[in-house]
């Protein structure tokens, strides 16, 4: 590589570093005005945002656990849109996963915890997966909008969960809180060993990779974004449009299920309304923002949880309601994705040539 | 182009890790025990907005009390979900705010969230709203306060069955849970006490926050004939707007809604969190011994009455003053037999009276005679 080449990928690397870092400080400093006007201290604010968000290693453990189950449903946003769609149930998927996970998890005890902890996974991608595939199914058969079928499909699996707990898969000793019945102790998913971590977060980062390498790096991945780049270009190249449509929402729907069985034998114990947390819905926010990049994901995930970390600092210390951590969050969001359009304005970030 | 995103997604998670290294090397040097160790730092935490006419203004109100105590510092967080969300947030007050006793308001935040946490740090308490403490079973720092809301709800029946003109009354709650059976057929028995002929009609939104299906619910009952409504919701601020922009009267619950409903409100059943707030705040202060299993009504001070809105007639004021008299003094039981259920079986037998303490009421499931619905 000459040394013109390699100034050239430096100036592309600090166009992708810069870029978002600028969007990010522009939005601190809309938010830093806001909080003066409201007669905070703008600076004690910031300082408080980094200290519970990423100031000791309590505050990263903080971070890391809300960050893990946005890592997996914002995969089941970010899969199906390599194939071009735009699928936001992935809350419906999470909760069927989870309410399937929990009912094999309380019947499955008298073999090792592994073996339930597999059986649980499994049942648990195959029913958001199902549920997922179904809207892509919908989409290719029928025309219905992936959208709103997924939207829509998510109150179902929601008053699903509700009416089971609350019915058929209820454990009579649940009195005020519906609960299926919980699993074993012994066959609950603990900590990553000396960190106060579920191994969601790191079934998560798995994921991202796995489904980088495949979207970016296999012949199947890349006949996947020839159908989310120009569908009836796929078709006229023979490409088998509608399975991949469906692959691309299973694996993605397989994802948020995962998120659910985690959220069961790594938190809950058992099913119940506790489940519907809004993690289906902050996933997509996330996978948005990483441009549905599913390695960008992570850092994107983690910023997110790090948000949410902080502004329970800033309820506690400042007195601040639980709106302003959303505030930030929607100028951070609003900045970075109009940010998008100063890619290739600046020249000083353009290559060189001759 | 899609080779550039996939460079800036790699770039973005590098940049991401090593800024983690650092900020963790930095990071406990700058964190310090915010608060002075000769004070007590009592940490709350909400399920909802504190502002919510309902259900965590309840608690916030005795936050606010404890607050005004001496040597006390109160840290508050709200909107917490029932996940390992407020398991983070309980250790945040511990370790970042110094907080030495935790009052996690929620029903859903006590098991696992609560007990788990209870275990991981025994030096802290735990008093958590509405939990079933069980000997044994929950850790000796972990501890439930309630209430005998069910009293104020028979005294709203009361003043309900005084003001019905078609004799129907509504009722509009979360789920068909024992907590909330209990205040349907108290509520029931209440004004059933004026005209044993009057019915209360319920309808179920399916969880603690519904502000269209309530709005939903209170329109279809208006239209049913319903003329007083109360409920058992997370916020009641809807229904009782709706309720007097309909011109109906209603009786409040978990706080004080008189503000939102100047004339049809009759009365409400709120709870009254500051006695044992204060009780668990002390103990902790003065080191005494955790009182685990915290039950009270009217007589104990953890739930009053609002006062009486001008909707109220005299002779129902009598009445439910009377009631309440005998309340305070303990010899009033809501469910005393004979008692039948909505389908014709005896759920109470002649003779049998379940008085408030009584673990078996804890696991109601049915409706009482007059309640149209189903459980």
């Amino acid at each position: 590589m000459d040394t013109s080449a390699i100034a050239n990928s430096m100036r592309r690397m600090a166009e992708v570093l810069l870029v978002p870092l600028g969007a990010l400080t522009a939005a601190l400093v809309v938010f830093g005005v806001l909080m003066a006007a409201i007669g905070k201290n703008p600076f004690e604010v910031f300082a408080l945002i980094y200290k519970g968000g990423f100031g000791s290693a309590f505050a990263w453990q903080n971070t890391l656990q809300r960050a893990a189950p946005l890592i997996l449903t914002a995969l089941c946003v970010a899969l199906p849109a390599q194939a071009g769609l735009v699928v936001i149930g992935g809350e419906g998927a999470l909760v069927l996963g989870g309410l399937s996970a929990a009912f094999i998890g309380a019947h499955l005890t008298g073999v090792m915890p592994v073996t339930t902890w597999l059986a649980m996974a499994f049942i648990a991608m195959l029913v958001g997966g199902a549920w997922m595939a179904a809207c892509g199914a919908l989409r290719y058969y029928r025309g219905v909008n992936e959208t709103i079928s997924s939207l829509l499909l998510t109150y179902i699996a929601i008053a699903l969960l509700n009416h089971l707990v609350e019915g058929a898969l209820r454990d009579p000793a649940s009195l005020n809180k519906p609960s299926t019945t919980p699993l074993p102790e012994s066959h609950l998913l603990g900590a990553i060993p000396g960190y106060d971590i579920h191994w969601g977060l790191v079934l998560g980062l798995l994921a991202c990779v796995l489904c980088h390498v495949w979207v970016r790096s296999t012949v199947h991945g890349f006949a996947l974004r020839v159908v989310g780049g120009n569908v009836r270009a796929a078709r006229l190249a023979g490409l088998p449009v509608g399975r991949l449509i469906l692959v691309a929402c299973g694996i993605g729907g397989a994802m948020a299920g995962l998120a659910g069985m985690v959220e069961v034998a790594a938190v809950h114990g058992s099913a119940n309304a506790s489940l519907i947390a809004g993690y289906g819905y902050t996933g997509i926010l996330v996978a948005f923002i990483a441009r549905h990049n599913p390695i960008a994901i992570v850092p994107v995930a983690i910023l997110l949880g790090g948000l949410n970390a902080s502004g329970g600092m800033l309820q506690r210390r400042l007195d601040l309601p639980d709106a302003t951590v959303l505030v930030l969050q929607g100028i951070a969001f609003l900045m970075v994705l109009a940010s998008e359009t100063l890619y290739g304005r600046a020249k000083i970030f353009q290559p060189r040539r001759g | 182009m899609s080779n550039k995103h996939s460079l800036a997604g790699r770039r973005d998670f590098i940049k991401q890790v090593a800024g983690m290294g650092v900020l963790t090397a930095i990071g406990p040097a700058m964190l310090g025990r915010a608060f002075a160790a000769d004070k007590i730092v009592v940490g709350v935490i909400y399920v909802g907005p504190r502002d919510d006419f309902g259900y965590s203004q309840a608690q916030a109100q005795a936050a606010a009390a404890i607050k005004r105590m001496l040597g006390v510092t109160v840290v508050e967080q709200e909107r917490v979900p029932e996940t390992a969300d407020v398991q983070k947030v309980m250790a945040s007050m511990i370790e970042q705010d110094g907080a030495s006793i935790i009052f996690p308001t929620s029903f859903g935040y006590f098991d696992p969230h609560a007990v788990k946490m209870a275990e991981k740090y025994p030096d802290v308490r735990f008093a958590h709203c509405g939990g079933l403490w069980t000997a044994g079973k929950h850790p000796k720092n972990a501890g439930s306060y309630f209430g005998y809301i069910d009293e104020c709800q028979y005294l709203n029946g009361v003043a309900a069955g005084h003001a019905t003109k078609s004799k129907k009354l509504g009722f509009i709650a979360a789920k068909p849970i024992p907590q909330v059976l209990r205040n349907i057929n108290a509520f029931t028995l209440g004004a059933q006490s004026v005209n044993p002929a009057i019915t209360t009609q319920v309808i179920f939104t399916g969880d603690w926050l519904m502000p269209v299906k309530e709005a939903e619910a209170t329109n279809s009952l208006v239209d049913q004939g319903v003329d007083v409504i109360t409920m058992h919701v997370d916020s009641p601020k809807v229904i009782v707007e709706l309720c007097e922009r309909r011109g109906i009267s209603v009786c409040g619950y978990h706080a004080d809604q008189s503000a939102l409903a100047p004339k049809g409100y009759l009365t409400g059943a709120e709870w009254n969190w500051i006695t044992p707030y204060t009780e668990h705040v002390k103990a902790a202060m003065s080191g005494a011994a955790m009182n685990n299993f915290l039950r009270g009504g009217l007589k104990e001070g953890f739930v009053k009455t609002s006062a009486y809105g001008r909707a109220v007639s005299e002779g129902a004021r009598k009445n439910a003053d009377a009631v309440k008299a005998k309340m305070m003094k303990g010899e009033f039981a809501i469910f005393k037999g004979p008692i039948k259920d909505n389908a014709g079986k005896t759920v109470i037998a002649t003779g049998t009276t379940q008085k408030q303490t009584d673990v078996v009421l804890e696991q109601m499931n049915y409706l009482v005679r007059g309640v149209i619905g189903k459980v």
